[in-house]
């Protein structure tokens, strides 16, 4: 097992507007890319962030090897119970979830 | 024919590269194109119409600018001046700009163009079936009363509105709320540059050097034309490179294929990123797609309370490795003695409390288990008024300082980094507009103004 985080160039999230956050996962090399395009599908990042399946946007950009995903935030951004005003921490849920060694799957 | 637009920062108040600047203006664009505003600080600076930058930072950017553009010979465009781009915002910005341009005997004829709507104009255009939700709109009831408790409500100016304070002519365009490319697009429009490639290119530009391997650098220049936009950043060392560029089309964006603008949408499907050299990137293949109705997006933000804080740090090793366990007895505690001592029930207050150390940033879905030197309890009060938030958090104060893990214990004294204990925070804004607003002219919605500043020699 690894961390996503560990097998990509960089994971990062941000505000996409007041009322959504998107999650990118540049993967650097197209080896990277192939691998975390099978295993990080719409439902695991609909239970790591505990979203709605159907409300999680997938892109796949393999010309510059980035999954990205975007989705309600939990909040919306800054009224009371936001956590992250910029959502750019949200990333880090994804980075440190374990990729399989077989890579069909994040848990 | 070309447009060459130079972008020196993505936001006024950020800094730039002094040096790149100096080199870029001295290369005579045809425009200065500068953000100066955002939603991405959150819904205070909409909601209380004031900015996040400091007045010191503004000012010397801005005076910055000033100069560059006179060198440049063209004019300076900023966009969603003072972060919120209300009014106000507009009006302090004018009077920046005549306070520079007195002092240095300079004389400037400035555009002024304002975004903000009255909430009756709103309310009005609700009625009329001009307001549609877009995505993700917050169930927030958006109904007349919903539309009235906005504090201030903005339209987001497109390229249209733009272009028409420069059709005026004008050394200084300052404009109120609008979209990031707005600015930069304006212009290459005006002139015939690709339409696909106007828009692309000013979001790929829009945060400045972010889309290039030195993002702190800023300065980036866009060349438009008939069939594309090339992309060049200034500071030393500085590339830009396909990846760099194709990269920022993500930034901020949910769709990274797609991006939504007054009058229609940017498809960039079709893009294609090609390397020029190493440090300059041509972008084409991008398409404009002209919608049937004209809608400018609203932002609008609302009261929804005060707040008062409070923050106590668990450094007992004991009290640390159970502060989840001492916090919910702590919880239940409270939400007993509160209603208790003040006659108030639970629909009309907040405590919410963070634990800085174990979940703060993420609350419930953190999924890392580790054990902290200490964990810093923060509270966070909202209430009706400022008096009620601070009346409750002097009663949670005792609480959090005392608070023993059983009954059967000495009370621990936690450390309390200040006193008094509790900060006010003053109101609480929240965003309650996710919404566009069909107009039948562009430039209804919005009002345009020419003055002229300052004195001695035009220009």
């Amino acid at each position: 097992m690894a961390r996503l985080g560990d097998a990509v160039r960089a994971v990062r999230s941000k505000n996409a507007g007041p009322f959504m956050v998107t999650v990118d996962i540049f993967c650097g090399t197209d080896a990277a890319f192939q691998r975390v395009n099978a295993a990080v599908s719409a439902a695991a990042v609909a239970r790591l962030y505990r979203v709605d399946p159907e409300r999680v946007e997938r892109h796949e950009l393999p010309e510059i090897r980035v999954v990205k995903f975007s989705f309600p935030r939990p909040a919306p951004q800054g009224s009371r119970g936001d956590r992250d005003m910029h959502g750019a921490q949200w990333a880090v849920l994804l980075a440190e979830a374990e990729l399989e060694e077989d890579g069909d799957r994040v848990r | 024919m070309t447009t060459r637009v130079l972008v020196p920062s993505g936001v006024l108040g950020l800094g730039f590269d002094r040096e790149a600047l100096r080199r870029a203006a001295a290369g005579k664009p045809d425009i200065i194109c500068i953000d100066g505003g955002s939603t991405d600080s959150g819904p205070f600076y909409l909601g209380a119409g004031v900015s996040k930058y400091s007045d010191a930072s503004v000012r010397s950017e801005w005076k910055e600018l000033l100069d560059a553009r006179g060198a440049a010979g063209c004019p300076l465009v900023l966009g969603s001046a003072g972060t919120c781009g209300t009014d106000g915002m507009v009006d302090r910005m004018l009077e920046t700009t005549r306070s520079i341009a007195e002092a240095e005997g300079r004389w400037l004829k400035v555009a002024v163009l304002k975004s903000e709507q009255p909430v009756v104009a709103v309310s009005e255009a609700l009625q009329a079936g001009r307001l549609a939700p877009l995505a993700g709109a917050p169930d927030t009831g958006i109904d007349a009363g919903g539309i009235e408790r906005c504090s201030h409500i903005v339209a987001l100016a497109g390229a249209e509105q733009i272009a028409a304070a420069l059709m005026t002519g004008a050394d200084v365009v300052i404009a109120g709320r609008a979209t990031d490319t707005a600015a930069i697009a304006a212009l290459p429009l005006m002139r015939g540059e690709d339409a696909g490639a106007a828009w692309h290119g000013a979001k790929i530009g829009e945060c400045g050097a972010l889309c290039s391997t030195k993002p702190m650098s800023g300065v980036i220049g866009l060349e438009f034309d008939r069939a594309g936009c090339t992309v060049e950043p200034y500071a030393d060392g500085a590339r830009c490179t396909p990846e760099s560029v194709a990269a920022h089309m993500l930034y901020e964006n949910a769709d990274p294929f797609i991006l939504h603008e007054p009058g229609g949408h940017l498809d960039a499907r079709s893009a294609a990123y090609d390397a020029l050299d190493n440090r300059r990137v041509r972008i084409s293949g991008s398409r404009w797609v002209a919608s049937d109705s004209y809608t400018v997006k609203l932002e609008g933000a609302r009261l929804a309370g005060y707040q008062t804080t409070a923050l106590a740090i668990l450094r007992d090793a004991r009290y640390v490795r159970n502060a989840r366990r001492w916090l919910d007895r702590l919880e239940t505690f409270l939400a007993r003695e509160i209603p208790a001592r003040t006659g108030l029930e639970a629909h009309d207050y907040a405590i919410e409390f963070r634990l800085i150390g174990m979940d703060a940033a993420l609350g419930p879905l953190e999924a890392r288990r580790s054990d902290p030197v200490e964990v810093g309890v923060l509270a966070i009060v909202t209430a009706a008024s400022q008096e009620m938030a601070t009346e409750i958090a002097r009663l949670a104060n005792p609480f959090l300082l005392h608070f023993p893990l059983t009954g059967e214990e000495e009370l621990p004294t936690f450390a309390f980094p200040y006193s008094p204990a509790e900060t006010e925070r003053g109101p609480l804004y929240e965003f309650a507009l996710n919404h566009v607003m069909r107009l039948d002219d562009p430039m209804e919605a919005f009002r345009l103004e020419v003055t002229e500043v300052g004195g001695g020699a035009a220009g």
